[in-house]
């Protein structure tokens, strides 16, 4: 029977109730890589083995990978799947954790045609991204081509699909610049994406949410997600991947400690079936394979435990609403451009309609802002051409428009204070 | 001033280039922001067309100590671009405060400052102050 390594293992722990959890590891040195697969594997908690490429592979640059390493095979900030080549990979895999362990491949590639090619060879059976996702952020290839190389790379992967393996694609649209970006815009490209994966003929994808500035409006968003999934990617296996903050990181211990331990908590609450983790030394450097799986087992303990805090973690109606409603117009307005999504997705950001926050990319309008209000909700104060309504009135307009270096510094470090900040607290309570 | 700002080829971040830009604008220079995932040739080219008095390489990927050599070289060979000051900055290794021991090597390559500590905004901008004295003849 036809078989997904990382659907099956989420469904079966979701069955048990268990939140799946997995880090972000790749090292070039194909040793230490393979140290880091195995202790994944042999964590005490339900985790998913995680190969993170490095930026060379990502923007296509095999020969610069292959350079890079002569002098030191460690210096990569990733593994170089296609300069390694499957034969390479897929001995690493067996050796490490055997091939029916469930592995993805992480990278950010908007042309992902070669390394999807690879994966499929080494008998890997999931990946990530997506032509939006993985473009307008990350790439200086137009629009235009990625989403055409995305789609031939996913073609690739659905007729690979064979009597014993289908392929898995988890759509990186709800985390778009890291930060920054409100809920509907995410939920929107999040759910577009899935919806050109489907079309294409992949029959499990996962769709994500990354961890924002108030966990009211995470679970909010949560819920909108999981509705609009249900409504748009109907026959098709589902589920939903939380990501922990994306952005800017707590700079002390206790404070990046606490912001993991409540990305647990509404992955949790919020019903998604996986998490992929952050560490504490986010903020400075690329973590160990020690770190990682200390974080691994910490998101899981969290997640698992019931008490005060989370009891207090619940979604706000209202803006559920208003997230709900802003998100499928979003969806609509880009589904109803053309027959063809890859046509659709390409028109709509032509035209503005869907528009990324911050995003340099030429194919990118730039226009649209968010803010952080009072509350800590992201909210659009600037919508540009998109086709929903600003969420404040106007006599904030003016302040808002002054957005310079200190505001968005501000508004960038937002959580890291916020988080930071409870420490110092906490340490004036202790000394009393 | 006229500043070019700019990421190294297999650098996809932005956030540093987005602040950079607004900080040196709202200091009253002339920005122009590449872009992220910026190719060695078309930075070169871009700095024949607008010839700035200062680039700045931003990086945070870690991959700045490599590509930046790169990039180094390249500008360093063409006569018109010899007298551009040329800096990098962010997280140029993958060792955190560590770093800073591809410093040396950077700027034996011929950069004027390598920004990678602590305070690194704080000093690019010290250092783009007396860029600026100097070439409006108030610093000799």
């Amino acid at each position: 029977m036809s078989n997904n390594k990382l659907q099956s293992f989420v469904e079966k722990n979701q069955k048990l109730g268990h939140l799946v959890v997995q880090p972000r590891m790749g090292f070039s040195s194909i040793s230490k890589m393979a140290m880091g697969l195995k202790a994944v594997k042999l964590c005490n908690v339900p985790s998913i083995c995680t190969i993170t490429l490095d930026s060379y592979t990502r923007v296509n640059d095999y020969e610069g990978a292959k350079r890079a390493m002569q002098n030191n095979e460690d210096s990569l900030n990733g593994y170089p799947i296609v300069t390694y080549g499957s034969e390479k990979t897929s001995k690493m895999v067996i050796e490490s954790i055997t091939e029916n362990y469930p592995i993805q491949v992480r990278h950010g590639t908007a042309f992902p045609f070669d390394i999807f090619k690879t994966l499929i060879e080494s008998n890997i059976d999931s990946t990530e991204g997506g032509p939006v996702s993985y473009c307008l952020p990350y790439s200086r290839i137009s629009l235009k081509k990625s989403i055409e190389n995305w789609k031939n790379s996913i073609l690739l992967l659905a007729s690979a699909t064979s009597n014993t393996t289908y392929f898995h694609v988890e759509s990186f649209a709800g985390c778009m610049m890291g930060q920054l970006c409100p809920p509907s815009l995410l939920i929107a490209l999040c759910v577009l994406e899935c919806v050109f994966f489907k079309r294409l003929g992949i029959k499990s994808v996962s769709l994500s949410y990354t961890q924002g500035t108030n966990a009211s409006q995470d679970l909010s968003a949560l819920i909108v997600l999981r509705e609009l999934a249900t409504k748009y990617l109907k026959d098709i296996n589902w589920h939903v991947v939380f990501y922990t903050y994306m952005g800017v990181f707590p700079e002390t211990l206790c404070g990046a400690l606490q912001l993991i331990k409540d990305s647990a908590q509404i992955a949790s609450v919020g019903k998604c079936e996986r998490i992929i983790v952050k560490t504490p030394v986010e903020a400075l450097r690329i973590p160990t394979i020690e770190e990682n799986i200390a974080s691994l087992e910490m998101v899981y303990a969290s997640s698992e435990e019931v008490n005060q805090q989370a009891k207090k973690l619940f979604p706000d109606i209202e803006e559920e609403k208003i997230i709900y409603e802003e998100s499928k117009k979003l969806i609509d307005v880009t589904l109803n451009l053309n027959e063809q999504l890859d046509v659709g997705l390409y028109e709509a950001f032509k035209h503005g309609y869907l528009d990324i926050p911050y995003c340099l990319h030429v194919d990118n309008h730039n226009e649209v802002r968010g803010y952080i209000d009072n509350r800590g909700y992201l909210k659009w104060f600037n919508v540009g051409k998109m086709p929903i309504n600003r969420s404040f009135s106007s006599n904030h307009q003016k302040q808002k428009d002054c957005l310079n270096s200190n505001k968005l510094l501000r508004m960038l470090k937002y959580v890291q204070h916020k988080y930071d900040n409870r420490c110092e607290t906490q340490k004036k309570k202790w000394s009393i | 001033m006229k500043i070019l700002i700019s990421s190294i080829p297999s650098d996809s971040h932005t956030w540093n280039l987005v602040y950079m830009q607004m900080l040196v604008h709202e200091l009253g220079h002339e920005v122009i922001n590449l872009g992220q995932c910026m190719p060695i040739d078309e930075l070169i080219k871009s700095a024949h067309y607008y010839r700035p008095d200062l680039i700045l390489i931003s990086t945070v990927n870690g991959h700045g100590h490599i590509e930046g050599m790169e990039i180094i070289k390249q500008v360093k060979c063409h006569d018109l671009l010899r007298n551009i000051k040329v800096v990098i900055g962010g997280k140029i290794g993958t060792k955190g405060e560590e770093n800073i021991i591809y410093e040396n090597k950077l700027k034996e390559a011929g950069y004027d400052e390598v920004f990678c500590g602590v305070n690194s905004v704080a000093e690019f901008l010290e250092f783009i102050g007396i860029v600026k004295r100097y070439l409006t003849g108030n610093l000799s």
